[in-house]
């Protein structure tokens, strides 16, 4: 496929392993935010390929697995109530909530379906005109302009029986929790690529200053990755803290304007909590009041539900780059793709479930 | 799950910015897309598509910046004793790659 195989090429995978190991001289700990990078390091074995001094902490960035139990059980929750189609994306369904998954609320008779876009919830909610049909709006600034984009359609429309249950994350927040905290090891960031094409670089420029960390906006390919780690070793070997952008080919440095007017339309930044971090300040985005009558957890009675989290999954010190995935106990034994204790062995783009696929486990 | 896949826009219809749709091919699978966040999206352009909705068109010449800066790395060394990263934005990219 064009803008994707280009850059798998072997040879100059090798030119910037090489070019990597001239220019770093110390030991430098950089943590990719996006899961989609997590997926694409550990697939192509980028991180053995780098110089022993370079490590790779795998960040926050899978809003799969940073989506609170008590939103799974609302999900499942409503997906019990008669006359409700609740649609999510695929990877969602199998996450664990406090009780079970959205998959054993479908095999109780729920009806859950498995969508590609909200708009095509959208469409069954249009076409099923009795039934009340909620989309579980997982995801971060990336998915919220399809998510917003819904929502507008639907007002405009008077699409009653279309409602969303929204789990919107924001990234900045979640770096700037990261790099407040005490046991912090992150020296510098590949970006998001794809939420940097939504939002711009503005909000990473700010915390670039604040906490004097070099970032790269890279994309999802290894060369992408590997050159955004050139990037990022260079500005701290030259002691910068600058935001280059290494995913040229689709991000501005304002980003695109006309999907941050779609989400700023529709969305409002809220607390969020976040499993296994706990909650976050500014990180969230829910339905302004302007489009309250399409918010799921008003119209089903959900908003006051919460639950505790259980414990033994550490995917929160994973998330922050704390822990690796092998450093937990129940990793490989208790915890699998099939049995998931967390969330991150559950998206395909959970660090655990990347190292549990890619990764020999002896 | 922030997956975007790459693809070229062949076919517009719809005039109001919000409902108006493009078809995309991703290397031979049509899908119907949301442009209302590509408002002046063209025909023939390559779009990246996140969850039925365009987010960002592709920009051609920076697609080989990739390539382009390797070659720039070695130039500079060249040049100069202790080595320095380029700009990751050359003016000039070269064209080392060909699909």
């Amino acid at each position: 496929m064009r803008f994707m195989n280009e850059y798998r090429d072997g040879a100059y995978a090798e030119r910037y392993r090489k070019a990597i190991a001239k220019v770093q001289t110390k030991p430098w700990t950089l943590m990719e935010v996006c899961g989609g990078q997590t997926h694409a390091i550990l697939k192509y074995g980028i991180d053995q390929l780098l110089p022993p001094g370079i490590t790779l902490v795998h960040g926050p960035g899978c809003p799969v697995c940073v989506t609170a139990v008590e939103l799974i059980d609302k999900a499942i929750e409503i997906a019990a109530r008669p006359g409700v189609t609740l649609c999510s994306f695929g990877d969602m369904v199998r996450v664990p909530g406090s009780r079970n998954d959205l998959q054993a609320a479908k095999a109780a008779g729920g009806d859950v379906r498995i969508v590609y876009s909200p708009l095509d919830a959208l469409r069954l909610a249009q076409e099923n005109p009795k039934k009340r049909v909620v989309f579980f709006g997982v995801g971060f600034e990336t998915t919220a302009p399809a998510n917003a984009t819904a929502i507008i359609q639907a007002k405009q429309r008077n699409i009653n029986n279309f409602s969303m249950l929204v789990a919107h994350v924001r990234v900045p927040p979640a770096m700037e929790a990261i790099l407040s905290s005490p046991n912090n090891v992150v020296q510098g960031f590949l970006a998001p690529g794809h939420v940097c094409a939504v939002m711009g670089c503005a909000e990473y420029e700010d915390i670039a200053r604040k906490y004097k960390v070099p970032m790269a906006v890279t994309g999802f390919e290894p060369l992408d990755i590997l050159q955004g780690i050139h990037i990022c070793i260079t500005q701290l070997e030259q002691g910068r803290t600058d935001v280059a952008i290494q995913y040229a080919r689709g991000v501005l440095r304002e980003g695109n304007i006309a999907a941050q007017r779609l989400m700023q339309e529709v969305f409002t930044v809220i607390p969020r909590k976040w499993r296994g971090i706990g909650e976050i300040p500014e990180s969230g985005l829910a339905l302004s009041e302007r489009y309250a009558e399409f918010d799921a957890e008003r119209l089903f009675g959900l908003v006051d539900y919460s639950v505790e989290e259980s414990t033994e999954c550490i995917s929160g010190l994973v998330l922050q780059g704390n822990k690796k995935p092998v450093e937990c106990p129940a990793f490989g034994t208790r915890c699998t793709p099939e049995t998931p204790l967390g969330a991150t062995m559950v998206s395909s783009e959970g660090a655990c479930a990347a190292y549990y696929r890619y990764r020999n486990i002896s | 799950m922030c997956l975007g896949v790459p693809g070229k826009l062949i076919e517009i219809a719809g005039e109001d910015p919000l409902f108006r749709v493009g078809r995309v091919d991703f290397a031979g699978v049509i899908r119907e897309v949301s442009l209302a966040a590509i408002p002046d999206a063209r025909v023939g352009e390559y779009v990246i598509v996140h969850a039925g909705l365009a987010i960002s068109r592709l920009d051609e010449e920076e697609a080989q910046e990739v390539f382009g800066y390797l070659d720039e790395l070695a130039r500079i060394e060249e040049a100069t004793p202790r080595p320095e990263a380029p700009n990751p934005k050359p003016q000039t990219p070269n064209h080392a790659f060909h699909e």
